[in-house]
């Protein structure tokens, strides 16, 4: 399979801080892969480095065969692009803004402009001063979205959409899925991720920590479980944290475990049971310590 | 209530008083410049302010002395000043906090921020008047006229306080309630001038009586208080009364009215663009500033030529003035070489200010699409460049219509965009250069080639010529006084370019992203 994008020990500084720091990334061509990382970790960096906006200090980058620097503006016209931070031209009308960023980019598919709009229940009359931050969102998604293209970049895009508008995302990015585009999308958000891509890179002070499917990174993912049981719970191997309260219970359970605990539980009557899927946040944390220590996180999963 | 009165003085704790200071310090420095012209030609200003029905426009001839004079001329320029400067305060503390989420944020109760805003506007414009006041005796004029001077300058700005409250309940954006303001001061203007226009001179031909449309306004009263020409405060007590009324209509149009909403229904816009590429799209966005530079612009170049026939019987003085400027010692020729050539320092101005939006926070959308930089640098200065040409073809045929040859006039015109292109081309390389910077470097070599050019540099402070040659104004050809040469135009667009050239082989090169 050929790669869509790939870079090798990308570094990119600014004036003493290095935003990327020997990334490696490949995302092949057909796949909806993850980009995930707490905030501040590199993802719009690189991104930007991709649509040659930066220009790298070191390592190489591919984007569709091409250089991304130099071969700029033939490239952008094969990919379409939703920046994390979405701000739009206050005078123009949400439909002018989504046309004018299509032309730009070398014409959109109408038929599937008014399906989109449609989809995401936007009106395009508005002028884009008069929408709000999920509006505003909707806009540059619909204006990416309704390209014809083999690749777009979406950074962050759920920021801000409710989560009956991230469902109509999720479908939309399946079926770009199903028509063989790729898709880079970036996130914070661990579940987003994993309901939608087939592979993830995990981003951490500039340097990729893990790559691989979801369930190559099972061991990261540790689930938090809440139960009420009908009969008191006595012990329960292979969890960790365990708090027992009477009839109540509460404990982390790595994924891997998950199978054998749950059918502990079925014998003591599981009245209610929540399960909460790990934070991006907690993962780091647990993975590759706190925020802090950056650079030691980094250096040990190098390692 | 008292912790917000505390956080807008905050906020405007530079803005405000450096306002008052400077407009007091501009009125203080043209009044004195004033004073210092000999009786004869003083007698002579007034006599143009008081029998050009066209000149008439820009406020009521009260008598002979500088004071008076100046409270046409420097009046005019200080009662936008102080007009515009409190709409715009009272709107960013009401309409635009709301806009922004601030007031939401600070929780304050319904009425606190608009009361606040007047309070802050009113302060702000009785600080003013006193300035004004200071500065006039200060300039050495009677303390009677220069009081009711202020006070006048103060009362305007303070009705225009009232009008930006009520507009700011009107439209729900912070730009439409400041757009609103200003056409209302726009209107006003025009209402004003009619009535000077349509008023009467008296018999010695110095001093006029406006006719009743002037009456109609808060600028008509301000005029009509006849600073250092009678000094009459009765007309201020209309002032007074529109602003309490103003007031109260603002604080009852925001009791019924949601937060975050205006009165006025929200403009829709529409569903389909065709705004295709990135020339179209800076065409699109320089729309509302050339429209309104292309009337002011038009109605300048009417005015300029309606008046170029006094220029003639104009006192020695002004005559080398023109001569110096105009490059003639035809007068009528070098005036109206003058005058074009002020319209295209003017026009430079607008090409700067349309070009500073290079530093766009939208720019990664549109390089991110299949535009390269090199592209996006042409259509902005192409776009800029047209937008000149209209400004300047307006200014040149509406001068020609009120003052003979407009064809003529046109063309002179024209030749300015030179020297309009070449500031111009300045934008992109400080652009590229120092991003950060660039309004700040672009702004400096404007007021540079201002100053070193021919109407200062040349014909008001007469500097040596190799600090002349420095200003690209200084190569226009002095159309249509001069017979245009081609070398100096040519020299300019080549420098024009090789600077344009040099921005974008260098924008070319660097990082173009987040705060760019």
């Amino acid at each position: 399979m050929t790669a869509a994008i790939e870079t090798r020990g990308l570094v990119k500084r600014f004036g003493a801080t290095r935003a990327l720091d020997g990334l490696d990334l490949t995302v092949r061509t057909g796949e909806v892969h993850g980009f995930l990382g707490p905030n501040g970790a590199g993802k719009s960096t690189t991104l930007r480095v991709l649509l040659g906006l930066l220009r790298a200090n070191g390592g190489a980058a591919t984007l569709l065969g091409g250089d991304p620097w130099r071969d700029a503006v033939a490239l952008h016209r094969r990919l379409a692009y939703v920046p994390g931070e979405v701000s739009l031209w206050p005078n123009l009308s949400g439909g002018e803004t989504i046309d004018l960023l299509g032309a730009l980019r070398g014409g959109l598919d109408e038929r599937r402009r008014a399906e989109l709009l449609e989809r995401f229940d936007l009106d395009p009359t508005k002028r884009c001063r008069a929408y709000s931050k999920g509006n505003r969102q909707k806009v540059a998604l619909v204006a990416a979205l309704a390209c014809d293209v083999e690749l777009y970049l979406l950074d962050e895009p759920t920021s801000g959409l409710d989560p009956l508008m991230e469902a109509v995302f999720q479908d939309v990015v399946r079926e770009l899925r199903a028509q063989g585009r790729t898709v880079l999308l970036s996130s914070h958000i661990l579940a987003e991720v994993e309901a939608l891509c087939d592979r993830v890179t995990i981003i951490r002070a500039g340097r990729a920590v893990e790559s691989g499917t979801f369930a190559q990174l099972r061991h990261l993912t540790r689930t938090a479980i809440a139960v009420d049981t009908a009969r008191p719970l006595a012990a329960l191997s292979g969890v960790h944290d365990l708090r027992v309260d009477g009839c109540h219970a509460a404990f982390a359970v790595d994924a891997d475990a998950l199978a054998g605990v749950l059918r502990q539980l079925a014998e003591h009557d599981v009245r209610a049971l929540t399960s909460t899927p790990p934070t991006l946040e907690q993962l780091f944390l647990r993975h590759y310590g706190s925020e802090a220590d950056g650079r030691v996180a980094a250096a040990r999963a190098a390692a | 209530m008292a912790a917000l009165l505390r956080l807008a003085l905050r906020r405007d704790r530079l803005r405000l008083p450096a306002y008052a200071l400077g407009v007091a310090g501009l009125w203080g420095a043209m009044l004195a410049m004033e004073a210092a012209s000999p009786y004869a030609a003083l007698a002579d200003e007034t006599r143009i302010f008081a029998t050009t029905p066209a000149v008439r426009i820009f406020g009521l001839a009260s008598g002979v002395g500088a004071g008076a004079n100046m409270a046409i001329r420097g009046g005019f320029v200080v009662s936008i000043l102080a007009a515009l400067i409190s709409a715009l305060t009272v709107v960013r503390h009401t309409r635009q906090s709301e806009e922004s989420g601030r007031s939401e944020l600070l929780g304050a109760r319904r009425h606190a921020s608009l009361a606040v805003a007047l309070l802050v506007a009113t302060g702000a414009n009785v600080a003013l008047a006193a300035a004004l006041t200071a500065a006039g005796v200060a300039a050495g004029q009677p303390l009677p006229g220069a009081l009711t001077a202020g006070a006048a300058i103060g009362a305007l700005g303070t009705v225009f306080a009232g009008v930006a409250a009520v507009t700011a309940q009107l439209a729900s954006t912070a730009r439409g309630a400041s757009g609103l303001a200003a056409a209302a001061f726009g209107a006003a203007f025009l209402v004003t001038g009619a009535g000077n226009v349509l008023g009467s001179a008296d018999p010695t031909g110095t001093r006029v009586t406006a006719a009743w449309p002037a009456w109609l306004t808060p600028l008509g009263w301000s005029q009509n208080t006849r600073p250092f020409g009678g000094d009459d405060w009765r007309p201020l007590l209309l002032s007074v009364a529109t602003f309490a009324v103003l007031t109260a209509a603002a604080f009852a149009l925001e009791a019924r009215r949601d937060a975050g909403a205006g009165v006025l229904p929200v403009r829709r816009g529409p569903a389909r663009g065709s705004v295709a590429g990135p020339f179209g799209l800076a065409w699109r966005l320089q729309r509302g500033a050339l429209l309104a530079w292309g009337l002011a612009s038009a109605g300048f170049g009417l005015v300029f030529g309606a008046i170029a026939g006094q220029v003639t019987d104009g006192s020695a003085a002004s005559a080398r003035w023109y001569e110096r400027m105009g490059g003639s010692t035809e007068i009528a020729g070098a005036y109206r070489a003058a005058m074009v050539q002020m319209a295209g320092m003017a026009v430079a101005v607008y090409a700067v200010q349309v070009l500073l939006r290079m530093r766009d926070e939208r720019l990664e959308l549109v390089l991110s699409a299949a535009v390269s930089r090199a592209r996006w640098v042409g259509a902005q200065l192409a776009s800029a460049g047209l937008g000149a040409v209209a400004i300047l073809v307006a200014f040149g045929a509406c001068m020609g219509l009120t003052g003979g040859g407009p064809l003529e006039l046109v063309g002179a015109s024209l030749v300015q965009l030179a020297g309009v292109l070449a500031l111009g081309a300045v934008v992109p390389l400080a652009f590229a250069l120092v991003p950060r910077r660039a309004a700040a470097v672009a702004w400096a070599a404007l007021l540079a080639a201002i100053l070193l050019g021919p109407m200062f540099g040349g014909a008001t402070f007469r500097l040596p010529e190799r600090l002349q040659d420095l200003s690209p104004f200084t190569h226009v050809p002095k159309a249509p006084a001069v017979a245009v040469s081609a070398a100096p135009v040519a020299a300019l667009l080549v420098a024009a370019a090789l600077v344009t050239l040099t921005g974008v082989a260098v924008l070319r090169r660097r990082d173009l992203a987040g705060e760019i």
